[in-house]
This record gives C-alpha cells, sequence and structure tokens, in this order.
C-alpha cells in the first residue's frame, strides 16, 4: 500500500472519530484518524490539571487581552485562563452570524471529549417516535430496539455511572455504581416524590465519569476538575478511552494539523475515493485515498466537508440532492430555571467535588404529566445543592477579622436547577456556505441562520415556573426563577444539518448513516440527528458511530462499498 | 468553572451579591488602547495596596491579606482585567482613601495605626454600601467595592488563603455527600 492509502478515514477525532477509530481498528481496518488542530497527550499536555488557584495570575478569570482575542467565546462561561488553549481561536476561524450563533470549539486531538460535561443519558422511542407523532419535520428511520444494544455496548467500554430509575422515558443503561446525592439534595428528591407523588423524579446525573477502577483506568478521584483533563483517566475522552484502544491495535495512523478540505468524489462509481487534506502548519496540499469515511468533525464541520465536495456534480455540495444539506439545525436551549436556600442543614456538609449533579428526567408531555402543556416535547433539569462559599455577601459584616472569620466557614446551603430544552428541527434553521468571508488558510466560512421560536419560548417560561414550584415543594425558602437569555449553540449541543431518514429525498443518511449519494461516506457526529430530544446528545453519537462502524466493515467485507 | 460550576454560579447570584463574579462571568468590555497612568503601579503603591488589604483581610490565626501578597494581585488584575473605567475608579480610590486619612487623622493612611485604617476603612466601607443600594445601571462602581472584591478574590485564591484560612484538598479521592459539620470548622477551599 502506498503510504497515502488506508482502509478507512476517520476525519476528526472528538467523541465521534475516537469511537470510530477504535471500532474500524479493531475490525481490523488500517485507519488514519486526521484532526484539523494539534495533539494534546493524554495527561503529559494536561499542564494545569494539577496546579492550585494561585498558581494563575487572574485566577481563573479572564484578561480585557482575552476578551479581545475571543469575540464568541467570551459569550459565556467558557472563555477562562485555565483551559483557554483547549478552544479554538476564535479569530483564525471566524463565521458570518446572519443572527447571533455562539459557536465554542474545540479544535485539537481529542476535540471537546475533553471538556464535555460528560453527563450521558439514551433516547427513547418517545423521542424517536416524535417526529411522527407530531407530524414535524421527517421520521426517525431508526427506533429504540436498533440503537439499543449499542447503547449497552458503548456504556460498558466509556464506563457509565448512574442510577436505575425505571422511566421508560430515560431507559436504564448498563451503569457503574452512582455519584452520591448530599444531605440538601437526597431531602429535595424525597420531597418532590412526595409531593407530586412519583411523578416527577429527581435522580443522581449519569455521567462518564468511573465510580470504580474500569478497564484500566482509574475510577473518579473527586476533584472536579475535569475540563481541564484528567490525570487519571477518570473520565470518558478520545484521550483516555477510545484512542489508546485504537492504538493498541496497531492500525490506526493519527495525523494532526491536517483540516479536510474536501471529500474526493468518483461519479462514475458514485462512491468516494478519499479526502483532501490542507495541512494547518505548512499550507501544502495532500490526498488520502480509503475505501471508507467516517466524517466525525462535529455537526457543522462535517456539513462544511460535504458543502465543499462533489460541487461538480451538485452545486451544493455531496449529499444536497435532498435540498436538506445544512437544514435544521438543533441545539439544547437552556440557562433558565430556579435556585433558593435550603435551611435547617447547618450542621451538614460534604467531602470531595463531586463532578456531577442531579438530574430530573423529563415529566412534560409524558403520560402521567398532570399539566396542560402550551407547548410540545420537553425538558429535563441538572443542578446541585452546596454550601456557599466565601464569594457570598455578608450583610452585616464590613471588614476586618470578624468579616475574614465568618466568610472562612461555610454559607448557607442553596440548591439551583437549570433545565435543558428541545429545540425544534425547523428547516429555516440553516448553515450555507459563505465563499465572500475566509477563514485564516483561506476557506470559506459558514454563515449561521438559526434561532428559537415559539415553541422554545413557550417551554421556557415553564422550565422557569416548574422548577419554582418543585423548589418550593420541597420546602426551599427564598425561591426564585431566573431566565439569563439564551441564543442558539449555547448548549454546546450543535446538532442536524445531515439528517438521517428513510428517503433521499428528504434526508442526507440513511438509517446506517451512510450518505445517500455516497454510501461509502459515513456521517456519525451530531450532524445525522433528526430530532433533539432534551438529552444530553453525545452518548447518542457513540451509539451510533459504533453501529455504523459495525455495518461499515460487514459491507466492505460483503464487497457492497 | 466549568459548566456545573458556571450554573451552580447562577444560584448564588440569586442571593444576591456574587463578590468578584463579574470578572468571572460578565468579564468586561473591551478597553480603548491608550496606556494609562492609572496602571503604572510603583512598589509604594503594591505597599499601600497591600494595608488596604490587609485592613479588610487581616491576620488573625491565619495569614492575613498582606502575606498573600494581594496589593501585587489587585495591581495584576486592575491592569490586565479592568476596562478603562474602572481602572480610573480604582486609582482615584487610591487618593481618596488617602485623602480620607489626611483629613480625619492628618496623616497619610501608611502613618496611621491598624485601629485607626480599620475605623477608617469601616467607614467608607459604609458608604461604599450605601452608594450601592442608590447606584444606577451605568453609574461607576464604587472604587471601595473593587478594593473589597479584589481583596478577598486575592485572598481566598491564594496559597496561605486556600490552605491556612480554608481546607485544601487537591485530590480528595472520595466523595461524601452528608458528613456532620461543626461551627468553626473552614469551608473547603475549592
Amino acid at each position: 500500500m502506498a503510504d497515502n492509502v488506508f482502509d478507512a478515514i476517520v476525519v476528526g477525532s472528538g467523541i465521534s472519530g475516537g469511537w470510530a477509530a477504535k471500532e474500524l481498528t479493531e475490525k481490523g481496518l488500517k485507519v488514519i484518524m486526521l484532526e484539523r488542530g494539534e495533539n494534546i497527550e493524554h495527561v503529559k499536555d494536561y499542564v494545569n490539571a494539577t496546579k492550585g488557584p494561585w498558581e494563575f495570575p487572574h485566577r481563573g478569570g479572564r484578561t480585557q487581552k482575552m476578551i479581545e482575542d475571543y469575540p464568541v467565546l467570551k459569550r459565556d462561561y467558557p472563555l477562562n485562563e485555565i483551559n483557554l488553549n483547549y478552544w479554538v481561536k476564535d479569530k483564525e476561524c471566524p463565521y458570518v452570524e446572519e443572527k447571533r450563533f455562539d459557536w465554542y470549539r474545540g479544535y485539537h486531538v481529542g476535540g471537546r471529549s475533553l471538556m464535555w460535561g460528560r453527563q450521558s443519558y439514551r433516547l427513547s422511542d418517545l423521542d424517536f417516535t416524535a417526529n411522527a407523532r407530531d407530524g414535524i419535520a421527517i421520521d426517525w428511520p431508526i427506533r429504540y430496539r436498533d440503537i439499543e444494544p449499542w447503547y449497552t455496548y458503548v456504556e460498558k467500554f466509556a464506563g457509565i455511572s448512574g442510577n436505575k430509575d425505571g422511566l421508560p422515558q430515560l431507559p436504564d443503561g448498563h451503569f457503574l455504581p452512582p455519584m452520591e446525592m448530599n444531605c440538601v439534595e437526597k431531602d429535595v428528591a424525597a420531597r418532590i416524590k412526595e409531593h407530586f407523588k412519583g411523578s416527577i423524579l429527581m435522580t443522581i446525573g449519569r455521567t462518564a465519569n468511573i465510580t470504580v477502577a474500569h478497564n484500566g483506568r482509574t475510577q473518579c478521584q473527586y476533584r472536579n476538575k475535569c475540563w481541564l483533563g484528567c490525570p487519571f483517566g477518570a473520565y470518558f475522552s478520545t484521550q483516555s478511552t477510545t484512542l489508546p484502544a485504537a492504538m493498541k491495535t496497531g492500525k490506526l495512523t493519527l495525523r494532526p494539523f491536517s483540516i479536510v478540505t474536501k471529500v474526493l468524489y468518483d461519479k462514475n462509481t458514485k462512491k468516494a475515493t478519499g479526502v483532501e487534506v490542507l495541512d494547518a502548519e505548512t499550507n501544502q496540499t495532500y490526498e488520502y485515498k480509503a475505501k471508507v469515511i467516517f466524517l466525525c468533525a462535529s455537526s457543522l464541520n462535517s456539513t462544511w466537508v460535504l458543502f465543499n465536495s462533489a460541487t461538480d456534480v451538485w452545486e451544493g455540495g455531496l449529499g444536497s440532492s435532498s435540498g436538506e444539506l445544512g437544514h435544521n439545525v438543533m441545539d439544547h436551549h437552556f440557562r433558565c430555571g430556579a435556585g433558593g436556600i435550603a435551611e435547617g442543614y447547618d450542621d451538614k456538609y460534604y467531602f470531595g467535588r463531586r463532578p456531577n449533579g442531579i438530574y430530573i428526567p423529563r415529566f412534560q408531555n409524558v403520560p402521567e404529566d398532570k399539566k396542560k402543556r402550551d407547548f410540545i416535547r420537553g425538558f429535563g433539569y441538572q443542578g446541585s445543592a452546596s454550601r456557599d462559599g466565601w464569594h457570598r455577601n455578608v450583610a452585616e459584616l464590613n471588614i476586618g477579622s470578624d468579616l475574614k472569620n465568618a466568610i472562612s466557614e461555610p454559607g448557607p446551603w442553596t440548591m439551583g436547577i437549570t433545565a435543558f430544552g428541545e429545540i425544534l428541527p425547523y428547516h429555516e434553521n440553516r448553515i450555507t456556505l459563505d465563499k465572500s468571508k475566509k477563514d485564516k488558510w483561506g476557506l470559506p466560512v459558514l454563515s449561521f441562520n438559526c434561532e428559537i421560536k415559539d415553541n422554545e419560548l413557550k417551554m421556557r417560561k415553564a422550565m422557569i415556573d416548574d422548577a419554582r414550584e418543585m423548589l418550593e415543594a420541597a420546602g426551599m425558602k427564598n425561591v426564585k426563577g431566573f431566565d439569563n437569555s439564551y441564543f442558539m449553540a449555547m448548549g454546546i449541543h450543535e446538532m442536524g444539518t445531515a439528517r438521517m431518514g428513510k428517503d433521499p429525498k428528504t434526508s442526507v443518511l440513511n438509517s446506517n448513516n451512510q450518505v445517500w449519494d455516497a454510501k461509502n461516506v459515513f456521517v456519525t457526529d451530531g450532524a445525522f440527528m433528526v430530532s433533539a430530544a432534551c438529552q444530553n446528545p453525545s452518548l447518542t453519537y457513540m451509539a451510533m458511530t459504533a453501529r455504523a462502524a459495525d455495518f461499515a466493515v460487514k459491507e466492505l467485507k460483503k464487497g457492497n462499498l | 468553572m466549568n459548566r456545573r460550576d458556571a450554573l451552580s454560579r447562577v444560584a448564588l447570584i440569586l442571593g444576591g451579591t456574587v463578590v468578584g463574579a463579574n470578572v468571572f462571568l460578565e468579564g468586561c468590555k473591551p478597553a480603548d488602547k491608550k496606556a494609562t497612568s492609572a496602571t503604572d503601579f510603583t512598589p509604594d503603591d503594591v505597599a499601600y495596596l497591600d494595608e488596604i488589604a490587609e485592613t479588610i483581610i487581616p491576620a488573625t490565626d491565619t495569614p492575613g491579606a498582606k502575606a498573600a501578597k494581594v496589593g501585587a494581585f489587585m495591581t495584576v488584575m486592575v491592569k490586565d482585567c479592568y476596562e478603562e473605567k474602572q481602572q480610573k475608579t480604582f486609582r482615584e480610590g487610591m487618593d481618596k482613601i488617602n485623602d480620607a486619612s489626611e483629613k480625619k487623622y492628618d496623616k497619610a493612611f501608611m502613618a496611621i495605626t491598624p485601629q485607626q485604617r480599620h475605623e477608617l476603612l469601616v467607614a467608607i466601607d459604609n458608604e461604599q454600601k450605601d452608594y450601592g443600594k442608590k447606584k444606577k445601571k451605568d453609574d461607576p462602581e464604587h472604587y471601595f467595592r473593587l478594593m473589597k472584591e479584589l481583596t478577598l478574590l486575592g485572598y481566598f485564591t491564594s496559597e496561605p488563603g486556600c490552605t491556612q484560612a480554608l481546607r485544601y484538598v487537591e485530590t480528595p479521592g472520595k466523595y461524601e455527600g452528608c458528613i456532620p459539620y461543626k461551627k468553626g470548622d473552614k469551608a473547603w477551599a475549592l
């Protein structure tokens, strides 16, 4: 084989790319994984992971220089001093906002698997049948039974801790032991259960942090510094979990600084032959050839690659024949909920920093829901209780030793919950290629025209009202609702733009994540999503990637690709 | 601060004042590039700010703000993180404290006793609180509020603050969600 020829090419090294590389190499394929950014080596490159707060000159905060350099990142919490190098340099990678779109990107080996929130939930048939039931967009081409074995498969390897709760809308998985709720959370959970007669459940978050040693990885040490990279490898990331497995096969080549600019398409065979790569450091162009290509470049960037591919056949790019490529952009809308004070727990505290919180699974528009809702679909809550620290205001104290002593002790217990809600797949929420604007490498950029609409706005009201009602029912004091406003992509759960479906006329991918117009091209990141559900989506990408890889290798052996 | 912390910080904000929160969440608007003398701090300025900080967080059975080098920390934050308007407010505030000391005690702030410094800054802190109640959205912050915020942030994230005034456990190794707490036990540093 020439050194640019492989059995398979994986574009991107995040959650989906890492799984694709692992599965394809373990099944015997010779694979190259192309990552547009730099390498970040497990443990060695987690340079800030064990530093004390005093080792950062601005104690983690943001400087004016950072604010100027990161016009997107500054819009929310990601802009910080401590893991700044894990986020894309906004000015090198601009994009066009016809409407505001907060795109928080990580361009490096591991992608956002390094900084993700790790919440890991299964979708259910409530989600897979939702579009068909509501007559919205198109039906999912799969049902829960199609993905169920693959959820189990990826959970077993990744290591997901959680509690089995027996809810149809949030299927139980193959879990490691759950983390513990603290005193206040336990009591709030019990009061919610009692008050709402079991129709609302508060449980511990299901998270990709391992609570016992698992597949050679050390269990969580409760440092809550996950997003700096874990020196113990205790949460799922490409680096800690899938990349070592793929490397162990001896069949993986990892090439950082490789911007895939297009899929090379042969119109005679109607298949892809490889990809074109722009070296991000040297600006040299290379070609890599393979029988199978997995696009796992993140939802919107996989579609960007498709936009640029096979334009001699389809002006809108590979996969555009349906008219759906770039459409149906989704995210989860959030940043609203409620918080309050828990009284009567002054003699209670906790030890350790749990990198996880509580979860309240969707209870709206399910059979147990007593309320008449003026929106479809629903939302879940995430949150936690804790004792306030030195940040708090102590009204009666000014300055001096009394103030110092008072705020050196823990303050009152507070609890806050924030809803994550489903955004419907609107055809008109779309991305396009803007050739008039170029990035650092002279490549055309994406332009965004996306927004939330009436259903989401009505839902947001319920997200606040229900949160207040629950916390008040649980006996919290001084309960206040909040809405800190939301703009598309703030949830960092971008989905859609190359949806799967049953019909090539209305979808970009088939039920096996194959591009209808090029069957040896698979898209297995969030681009394939047909609806968003309200659960954090990464576990679904893992399962669908493993499923598609299994299918691809079988098809390859049959000579169908 | 990760997403979970960012979300739970929201709960704190509900309670009212979050000292120093603006640095983390809102940040500041990009400053005008032109250099201002407001950010040229001398060693004397640092020593002066150390004493202001020490008056806010004095040494007790644990080190105070001066030992935690909060004066130098404040200058770094004002220079790098503040917008120009805040820099000016802060710098003018440094003069105002000295003027108030001269007026009340006929001596510069550095020359008065720790007890006099305490009394002086208590009065200014009261003034700051009153100002905060009447402050409209676009009014500048009170200089002493800025100083107090930076002192608390600088102290409680410093090594002596984390490891002596608070309890710092780098690698807890386990999580216990419900343990007894008795009055006087220090809070966890992180």
